[in-house]
């Protein structure tokens, strides 16, 4: 399992566009990517909840991710939070 | 006449009749029903087609107004396919034994007020995609495709709200305006217009909606967020006026955007903006200005009721580094005095203000005031490409000894470890005779000079600026500025320094030519003034 944190820089926060590519990117893996705030986690697919998580500037988010192809999807996740939020 | 205010998000006139958009949303019924597998078939083709649809709307998006925008449409179809929405919707049908109408329209007003519900206005802005999306999906299942009836002439179109998919359906080309009686200028929907170039008002209230009638005329002014319903004939006129302005303007921004500020033969200029405030950033980017060539800072001071912190004047500077993204900002400390007055400054009244107790020479007879601007100055290079300029300066010992205290700032930030940029442009004003004249000896001191030229003719002509009856004296133009100006110029060049000149002479396109023959590397003037300048500029020939 791969584990990494990001705290939000976008003013407006993890809203419905970078939301819904976020679950797009995170599709393209096999393995499972989970989000982590304030002790709910949800697997970030899940878009609506993703949006409904409300996640503001300045939230910090723990990622976990799991499976077969772990390595390169912890990566790509962790770089798409850098260029876009 | 019925006049309505609401918010404007995109700037643009339109001139019309009213045409209100009509939906066929018959409430949903709940229908029970035996053959879940069914419905649960049903839903699925309705899935489909809503996606297809919105396949289409996203290309159709895509090619008015760009991807960036577009995506809001894959994002719809994602949200389609969320495995929490389905799950509800299904639930519903397979629990209930009810209809998959029901059990979508179910399913949507719990997420929508899940988002409705939260304190974020962004987030708040969801709940009408989730609407949109299952009124879609609703459509679909009811009738297959919608209708809706064609426009035949270009009409303003009012609605209580518009859904994202509802905007770009339209057709563009009989769209004047969008009104919209509820709605937030967060939504996809204003964001859209803008994108589309369509003059959009959202939020006139409820009332504009009850007195809105097909056909009617109407004045949308997507600047001040102002529609008139049955406008008299002077009120419409005057629009007009203001749209044909508005055209005119726009047309030469379209020519001239992008374009460099270069004369025939290949002589390049910098055109700035002059800001006076944090606000003043929208129009100096709208009008394609490269850089802010004067932010005056006086308005943190006039428009607080004590001495602006060393935080607030950072945040303010940092903000317009930020916005213009890399481009030059020069940013003149405080420029107050006895006709400028501000109370806690506590300012002795003044015989002849003018000539008094004012800018710099405030600044070092109290140096704990210049130093907090200076830190905050300081702090926020970090953030951008940061000009700091002196006003009224008349001496050499003056600059030398602002210097020092640049100095000590800098080295204050380095101990306490806060970043600053140490290329950081330091500049005086060129605004008195005495400046201009011993040009040659502060130029060394400087990275540049810019020319104020209001407060240089009134020294150099010794002419009251105020003071109507003295016009017929007041020659802008007099050869004893002019000469000052191309001195300033010769020793700025000969020392390494750059010169720009940010006063109302900037501005004037009589001059230009001759500004640029002097070798005047910037011009900053208001932020409606850079793209006529522009022009003036580039029809210029100097090796005529």
């Amino acid at each position: 399992m791969k584990t990494f944190s990001y705290t939000i820089k976008d003013a407006v926060g993890i809203h419905a566009r970078p939301a819904g590519l976020l679950a797009k990117l995170a599709k393209t893996f096999t393995s499972t990517v989970t989000l982590e705030k304030d002790g709910k986690s949800m697997n970030v697919t899940k878009l609506m909840m993703l949006m409904g998580m409300g996640i503001k500037c300045g939230d910090t988010v723990n990622f976990s991710v799991e499976g077969e192809d772990e390595e390169a999807a912890a990566k790509a996740i962790e770089d798409f939070m850098k260029e876009n939020l | 006449m019925i006049k309505c205010k609401g918010k404007g998000v995109y700037g643009a006139i339109a001139i019309g009749n009213v045409s209100l958009f009509k939906r066929q949303d018959e409430p949903v019924r709940r229908i029970h029903v035996e053959d879940v597998a069914g419905e649960f078939a049903r839903f699925e083709d309705a899935k489909a087609l809503a996606t297809e649809q919105l396949a289409e709307i996203y290309e159709k998006a895509l090619k008015e107004v760009g991807e960036t925008h577009a995506q809001i449409f894959e994002v719809h179809m994602m949200m389609l396919e969320d495995d929490d929405y389905n799950d509800s919707i299904t639930n519903i049908i397979k629990t209930q034994s009810v209809n998959a109408e029901f059990a979508v329209a179910t399913t949507a007003d719990n997420f929508a007020s899940m988002f409705a519900s939260m304190e974020d206005a962004y987030m708040q802005a969801r709940a009408a995609d989730v609407r949109d999306i299952s009124n879609r999906l609703i459509a679909c299942l009811s009738e297959g495709e919608q209708t809706r009836e064609e426009l035949t002439q270009k009409m303003v179109i009012c609605a209580d709200d518009l859904a994202p998919s509802e905007t770009v359906s339209l057709d563009k080309d009989k769209v004047l305006a969008f009104v919209t009686a509820f709605g937030s200028s967060n939504s996809h929907t204003a964001i859209l217009a803008r994108n589309m170039n369509i003059p959009a008002v959202i939020g006139v209230g409820e009332d504009f909606l009850k007195a809105a009638e097909d056909g009617k005329r109407i004045l949308v002014d997507g600047y001040t967020g102002e529609v008139i319903l049955d406008p008299d004939e002077e009120t419409e006129s005057a629009m007009r006026r203001k749209q044909e302005e508005d055209l005119r303007g726009k047309a030469l921004l379209q020519e001239l955007k992008g374009k460099e500020n270069v004369t025939l033969d290949g002589t390049k200029v910098n055109i700035f903006a002059n800001i006076g405030g944090v606000g003043g950033v929208g129009a100096a980017l709208a009008n394609d200005a490269g850089g802010i060539g004067l932010f005056r800072s006086e308005f943190l001071y006039l428009e607080s009721t004590d001495y602006p912190t060393e935080e607030q004047q950072f945040q303010a500077y940092r903000k317009v580094l930020e916005n213009m993204s890399g481009k030059k900002v020069i940013i003149r400390t405080l420029d107050i005095g006895a006709d400028k007055q501000i109370d806690y400054f506590q300012l002795d009244k003044e015989e002849n203000p003018a000539l008094g107790f004012r800018a710099i020479r405030i600044c070092l007879t109290r140096p704990e005031i210049f130093k907090t601007q200076l830190r905050a100055l300081y702090r926020a290079s970090a953030y951008g490409n940061l000009g700091i300029m002196f006003p009224m300066i008349t001496s050499v010992s003056e600059v030398e000894q602002i210097l020092a205290i640049c100095e000590e700032v800098k080295a204050e930030l380095k101990a306490a470890g806060v970043p600053y940029d140490e290329q950081t442009e330091v500049g005086i004003m060129i605004e008195t005779p005495a400046a201009a004249v011993i040009s040659d000896k502060l130029a060394p001191l400087v990275n540049f000079f810019s020319v104020g030229t209001n407060d240089l003719t009134q020294y150099t002509l010794a002419i009251d600026r105020q003071n109507a009856k003295l016009e017929p004296f007041c020659d802008t133009h007099h050869e004893a500025i002019l000469r000052l100006i191309e001195m300033a110029a010769e020793n700025a060049h000969k020392h390494g320094a750059w010169i720009g000149i940010c006063g109302e002479l900037a501005a004037d396109t009589t001059l230009t030519e001759n500004f640029l023959r002097m070798g005047i590397d910037e011009l900053s003037v208001s932020a409606p003034f850079v793209l006529p300048l522009r022009d003036a500029v580039r029809k210029l020939d100097l090796s005529k």
